[in-house]
């Protein structure tokens, strides 16, 4: 394992460092020391290594991931996994906004609560979140799946495409747009598999989630609809 | 009296109540929902035309025409890209999609560009093979939706434009509505196919001038601090946007005038908000130079830009470069009078033509009808675009030279005068034949 202290190496060097590997590096395992919420922290990797973040990080950990399997023991800022392309992104604690925020593919996962606007924009990434999530989250999600452990703040999915959000505890509100759907059995089978990769155990039944998702009803501009906006 | 001998006054039309005044009103009546269009204002606006050049003569040496050579090129992203940009001209393509364009444009657009030794810009949706493929310089926009965005596309790029606003709609958002959304564009965006696609007038992570130096940091990092980053703002408040936009870390600032265009947005969006271009570059520039910014943090303008003239008296206001959208646009081969039989067809006619939103173009540039987008053939009309940056740029050097500069970088508010008194408090330079600049100088 490769350890890099913060405290004595800068981010530069760090992200540089990683910024080289190729898929066939035997530098496959880094662990970060002292981050101090530092800012870009492992941002833009392109890699199939795993890093773990020894600590807090700031805005957009992880920004940008691709293929890495990164895990901060701490808190995360604004965006982490922003745009993540694929690979998987693992909080130990609490998240900032914009969690997962426009990622297209890869697995975010929050142990602790996101603040407003998780997921917004969303496109094909899967999210899961063992505690809460904020107001405005999932607003215009397009693809992906979001689910949420505990509760959702107001105006959840506003403006939703084609995400899928499944809910265990109380929905504040609803956004545009978006309505609660039935849970069919593919949907449960989606959830198992994604609870599973979040490592949640069977213990949480797929069956005390609530399914919601776009009415389609603003996918066309019409003017009876104005007042939805 | 003879009731029918009496002169009879000719039938007035309301100044106020004019004929397309009024027929919008009955447009808005019958369909109740604003009208949509493309490209930028067409309302009269001061403008470069209310700027004219005082030549060399007794106290300035011109340089001679065809022998005294004039320089052209320009970097971009010196203050802080490892890798910044230099283009033969101060004439740039500015962003537009694929999606609102064909590709066959995007394609032209490239062509054109890298004949003539300039850059040309993605728009939002992403990058697509065609328009890399044939742009030697490519700016890779970073928008709010981020539909498309791919860091390996970022890593392809040349630089990264992070669009804050554009002069057309500043506060706004884009739309490309159903009928452009083909197969192709809706997988790029990850979209359902024939859907009103809305982007989002916000970027999703980041508020304000301090989140921005954050996000300018990461992606910095992401790309190894190689690439310059520019910010492209919508002309409202000048000053304080570019001072903001230094502040943030950007490399390049890009002001757009509401000359600007559009793909497509509301009409009272396009003729009611933002400044025109004239009255935003002096106080962009007041705010370089107050921080010790000029000419290291390069301002880029658009918004209008047709002739040689305008080129030059842009960059002798004090900007590093202009970049072109319409006029580009109209070089492929948009509103081409040739095609006036179906202009007509369309309820509209050559010059007038601006319902790219419903991708219908019979020139095949804003569309994705492929029937009507291999109409373009993108090699000539990358040729009829170079052809037209070599004499914008012929232009702006036959001025130059004409009031003494061997750089066209080297024109400057001296050289100018304003024929109105708002073009002259706009500009910041003296009404012709008098010493007098409104606002800052007394009579």
């Amino acid at each position: 394992m490769i350890c890099v202290d913060l405290a004595t190496t800068t981010k530069r060097d760090l992200n540089q460092s990683l910024h080289v590997l190729t898929a066939e590096t035997n530098e496959t395992h880094w662990q970060v020391l002292n981050p101090q919420g530092q800012h870009a922290l492992v941002a833009g990797l392109d890699a199939p290594i795993t890093i773990e973040i020894m600590g807090h990080a700031g805005y957009y950990c992880a920004g940008m991931n691709q293929q890495a399997a990164v895990t901060v023991h701490g808190n995360v800022g604004v965006g982490v996994a922003e745009n993540m392309m694929s690979g998987r992104v693992h909080v130990k604690g609490d998240a900032s906004q914009s969690a997962g925020a426009t990622a297209h593919g890869g697995l975010l996962v929050i142990d602790g609560d996101a603040s407003a606007r998780c997921g917004i924009s969303m496109k094909g990434v899967d999210i899961v979140v063992k505690g809460s999530i904020g107001p405005m989250s999932a607003f215009m999600a397009q693809a992906g799946n979001l689910v949420v452990l505990g509760d959702a703040g107001e105006a959840l999915g506003d403006s939703i495409y084609e995400t899928r959000i499944f809910v265990r505890g109380q929905v504040k509100s609803l956004g545009a747009d978006c309505i609660e759907k039935e849970m069919r059995p593919e949907h449960h089978v989606t959830l198992r598999r994604l609870l599973d990769a979040a490592g949640v155990g069977e213990d949480v039944s797929v069956d005390s989630f609530r399914r919601y998702g776009s009415a389609r009803q603003l996918y066309n501009f019409h003017v009876d609809n104005a007042a939805a906006y | 009296m003879d009731i029918s001998q009496i002169p009879q006054t000719l039938p007035r039309y309301s100044a106020t109540f004019d004929p397309h005044t009024l027929s919008e009103i009955r447009r808005a009546a019958a369909t109740g929902i604003y009208d949509i269009r493309g490209g930028g204002t067409k309302r009269q606006l001061p403008h470069f035309d209310d700027l004219l050049f005082l030549g060399a003569s007794m106290s300035r040496y011109p340089l001679e025409g065809y022998r005294e050579k004039c320089a052209t090129d320009v970097w971009l992203g010196t203050r802080f890209a490892k890798k910044p940009i230099h283009l033969k001209i101060p004439i740039t393509i500015a962003g537009m999609s694929f999606g609102s364009l064909s590709a066959q444009a995007k394609e032209a657009l490239g062509r054109g560009a890298t004949i003539a030794g300039t850059s040309t810009t993605t728009g939002d949706g992403g990058m697509t093979p065609e328009e890399r493929g044939q742009s030697q310089t490519l700016v890779y926009q970073y928008l709010p939706s981020r539909y498309g965005m791919n860091p390996n596309d970022i890593r392809k790029a040349d630089a990264i434009e992070i669009v804050i606003g554009q002069g057309a709609k500043p506060g706004g958002g884009g739309m490309l509505l159903g009928q452009k959304i083909s197969d192709r564009v809706a997988g790029m965006r990850t979209l359902p196919m024939g859907i009103d696609q809305r982007s989002a007038c916000r970027h999703p992570d980041w508020t304000g001038p301090d989140d921005l130096e954050i996000k300018i940091d990461e992606l910095r990092e992401i790309t190894d601090w190689e690439k310059p980053i520019y910010v492209k703002v919508g002309a409202t408040r000048p000053y304080y946007d570019v001072a903001l936009a230094v502040k943030s870390g950007a490399d390049v600032v890009v002001l757009d005038g509401m000359q600007g265009g559009t793909a497509a947005t509301q009409e009272v969006f396009i003729e009611h908000v933002g400044i025109p271009i004239l009255a935003a570059i002096r106080p962009a520039v007041q705010a370089l130079q107050d921080l010790g910014m000029h000419r290291k943090v390069q301002l880029i303008v658009s918004g209008g830009i047709r002739t040689g003239a305008d080129v030059a008296k842009a960059l002798a206001l004090g900007a590093d470069a202009v970049s072109i959208g319409t006029a580009a646009l109209v070089a492929l081969g948009d509103n081409d009078p040739a095609l006036e039989a179906e202009y007509r067809d369309l309820g509209t006619t050559a010059g007038a033509y601006d319902d790219w939103q419903e991708g219908r173009d019979p020139a095949g540039i804003t569309t994705q009808d492929p029937v009507l987008a291999a109409r373009l053939d993108p090699v000539a009309a990358g040729r009829r675009l170079a052809n037209y940056l070599a004499v914008l740029t012929l232009e702006a050097q036959t001025i130059a030279r004409a009031c003494g500069k061997s750089h066209l970088h080297n024109l400057e508010p001296e050289d100018l005068v304003a024929l109105t008194i708002e073009a002259a408090a706009m500009a910041r330079v003296p009404l012709a034949g008098t010493s007098w600049v409104p606002g800052v100088t007394g009579l």
